[in-house]
């Protein structure tokens, strides 16, 4: 019954004592021994908050990770987002061994092998080989293994050339490229992956994905996979865990997953504007959120003040993408009768039943002009919002940014022609 | 518990007190003969002199105690040339100290690769001592140097002894001394950074009360007792004994040397494994 459950977490958590330990340490450790010799609970177990960074605590420990409870079935890929400090790394370190629990525990079949940062243990002195045996090693295997796959793994890097230079004289990315192959013919029954993808050029990422995705379709091996990368969470997991200040806050389906992490995010800044007084994105039925699905239709409202003193003006918007360069615009001056009123206060809607941006993260400027083109303000960086790749097409393809900024409904055909004569 | 059955591992806040481990050392065997490699090759690299300095330091310590102790101070050296008497003395001492303080701070040395990787964290300070142990062979060559000389062209008596056969034994409970004792001290200056400087000023007085400066004859009988239960004190009177014929082979004292060091090696890793599940969080 419960024999396709790879990796089952009840009830983990993990306290970490803020400030600079070391002082009133002994004391600390003296009063958890006194408790214990009376046969009661550790003191220090009962006191801690939850890790919200930005909120000063009052007390001196913190639980990093709160009651954590999932399972993951054997072939399955965890995604695990949450912000910095939400208790990502601190879960995948206890699922490592590297350090251990408070409270809790993890049960799981299989060896466990973890990639939280590539190239540990690597040393500058050593060539390239023997690199490969030492990492290997530390990572688990035994040298037998090693020496048999040696050659994969060298091919894999595509490092061939430099195989028995010392480590010291390769670039940063090669490094990245013979770490990464090694560790990717660790071949443990659960896997855990940490933001290895993260580094390296894009052919490399395209390799390293594609071996993730091997890895758990093809070998039916577990993965848990931490990342920032929205695109690569959706393209690669089944599954995803939302942690919000160490606390569970969503494990279910990944678009629902990826959509509620990113509409959680931090409040953005306060708007700086003479005349603008709110932005806000709501989806067509009115409901505010700033994460939609590709196609998924939404309106921005903005609510203005001040304006009635101009006379023949248009208010506008631009959707930047993360490298500020504007995508497209849209204004009242591209929709019947839809200029200034010239009322004290005026909300302007812009509605948009579909669009067709690519997955990726963007902001909103607003721009405010007379109709005859001089500018009245330009609000930069006015929101932000994100669109989540989902599988329009139902062919298990998720775009993101290297397809381009817009993606097209079509439609592909392929017919055979005869040689003509 | 029949719901724990099937698991392969099991994760918990405590284990078990005398969970040793040994199974999990035992598969990562290969991993500690590549640290031991990768040390030796990465000590060396662009030092000019290389492994010289293997021959410098005991030469140069020898020397002093020759000329401090041996001429100044005139310590017996219980009838042997007294180059050959400390050079026994310090190439013995030499490896238990090293593998001692080089051991001692493993977390905090380590702190960087143990924080991103799980193996066992004993195969670091087995891995030093083993790399001390090659150090311990080079220094051992330049003693049978001296050893030759003074044989062919100072007409020394003494010699090597056919006990000399158990000569590894006496190398194995060394190692489990320095390392017992290096396993407990990086356990415990994990925590408390303060005993770091203990240990090298520590390991420097321990000294006095071994017999490397001194044979153990020339020791009164009301203070012997305090000597003998330094347990290097066993161990170094039989090096001696071994190769110079001099000094005492008492199997009472090496027992006692060997179940010590035993005992303190089996305690080390107790508390050594206990103080790897968290010691990130202290480091």
């Amino acid at each position: 019954m419960k024999s396709d459950v790879a990796i089952k977490v009840e009830g983990l958590s993990k306290q970490y004592r803020l400030g600079v330990v070391g002082t009133g340490t002994i004391s600390h450790d003296l009063n958890r021994w006194w408790a214990q010799l009376r046969g009661k609970e550790d003191p220090y177990l009962k006191i801690g908050e939850t890790n919200d960074r930005s909120q000063k605590g009052t007390s001196d420990y913190v639980w990093s990770l709160k009651d954590i409870d999932f399972e993951v079935k054997q072939g399955e890929v965890l995604g695990v987002i949450g912000k910095n400090g939400a208790g990502k790394s601190t879960l995948l370190k206890i699922l490592s061994k590297v350090t251990g629990p408070t409270t809790g525990r993890i049960m799981a079949k299989g060896r466990i092998g973890a990639l939280l940062e590539v190239g540990t243990g690597f040393h500058p002195e050593l060539t390239g080989r023997e690199n490969v045996f030492l990492n290997g090693a530390i990572l688990g295997m035994t040298k037998m293994e090693i020496k048999s796959k040696l050659d994969e793994i060298i091919d894999f890097s595509g490092c061939e050339r430099y195989i028995d230079t010392p480590a010291k004289r390769y670039s940063s990315g090669m490094t990245v490229r013979l770490a990464f192959a090694v560790a990717a013919f660790l071949e443990p029954e659960i896997l855990i992956v940490d933001e290895v993808l993260a580094v390296g050029d894009a052919e490399f990422q395209k390799k390293a994905i594609g071996k993730m995705q091997d890895v758990s379709k093809g070998e039916g091996r577990t993965v848990l996979f931490v990342s920032h990368n929205m695109g690569a969470v959706e393209s690669l997991c089944t599954k995803c865990l939302v942690l919000k200040n160490g606390q569970n806050s969503f494990l279910g389906d990944v678009p629902e997953g990826v959509k509620h992490y990113l509409s959680n995010k931090e409040s953005k800044k306060d708007l700086v504007s003479r005349y603008v007084e709110k932005i806000s994105l709501t989806s067509l039925n009115g409901v505010a959120q700033d994460a939609f699905f590709m196609g998924e239709g939404f309106n921005i409202e903005i609510l203005v003040h001040g304006l009635d003193v101009f006379q023949g003006i248009h208010v506008g918007v631009f959707i930047m993408d993360t490298l500020n360069q504007k995508v497209t615009s849209f204004s009242t001056a591209m929709s019947k009768g839809s200029s200034s009123k010239h009322f004290e206060r005026e909300l302007i809607t812009f509605s948009f039943p579909n669009q067709n941006l690519i997955p990726s993260s963007y902001v909103i400027d607003i721009s405010i002009s007379y109709k005859s083109g001089g500018r009245i303000e330009y609000v930069a960086d006015a929101l932000s919002f994100d669109i989540i790749a989902s599988d329009i097409y139902g062919t298990g393809s998720y775009l993101n940014t290297h397809f381009g900024k817009f993606f097209l409904n079509g439609l592909a055909k392929v017919i055979e022609v005869p040689q003509e004569v | 518990m029949t719901e724990d059955s099937g698991w392969d591992i099991i994760i918990e806040p405590k284990s078990k007190i005398f969970d040793l481990k040994i199974r999990e050392l035992i598969r990562y065997k290969d991993l500690l003969f590549l640290f031991v490699r990768r040390d030796l090759v990465a000590q060396y690299k662009q030092t000019i002199l290389g492994p010289l300095w293997y021959f410098i330091q005991p030469v140069l310590t020898t020397l002093t105690y020759t000329l401090i102790f041996g001429n100044i101070a005139g310590l017996s050296t219980d009838g042997l040339p007294k180059m050959l008497f400390y050079m026994a003395g310090v190439t013995c001492w030499r490896y238990f100290a090293d593998s001692l303080i080089k051991t001692s701070d493993t977390f905090t040395k380590n702190a960087q690769i143990f924080g991103k990787v799980y193996f066992p964290r004993a195969i670091v300070p087995m891995s030093v001592t083993i790399t001390n142990l090659v150090t311990f062979g080079i220094q051992l060559l330049l003693f049978f140097g001296f050893y030759g000389y003074y044989k062919t062209f100072q007409n020394f008596q003494g010699g090597i002894q056919l006990e000399v056969v158990f000569f590894p034994v006496l190398v194995i409970i060394m190692m489990f001394l320095g390392l017992g004792v290096g396993l407990m001290l990086s356990a415990l200056t994990t925590k408390y950074r303060d005993l770091k400087f203990l240990v090298t000023f520590g390991v420097q007085l321990l000294m006095y009360s071994t017999p490397v400066i001194y044979p153990l004859s020339s020791i009164p009988e009301k203070y012997k007792i305090f000597i003998l239960a330094n347990p290097m004190t066993g161990i170094i009177e039989t090096f001696r004994f071994m190769f110079l014929g001099t000094g005492e082979l008492n199997y009472g004292y090496l027992g006692y040397s060997a179940l010590f060091s035993f005992s303190l090696f089996v305690v080390g890793l107790i508390v050594f494994n206990r103080t790897e599940k968290n010691f990130m969080d202290t480091v």
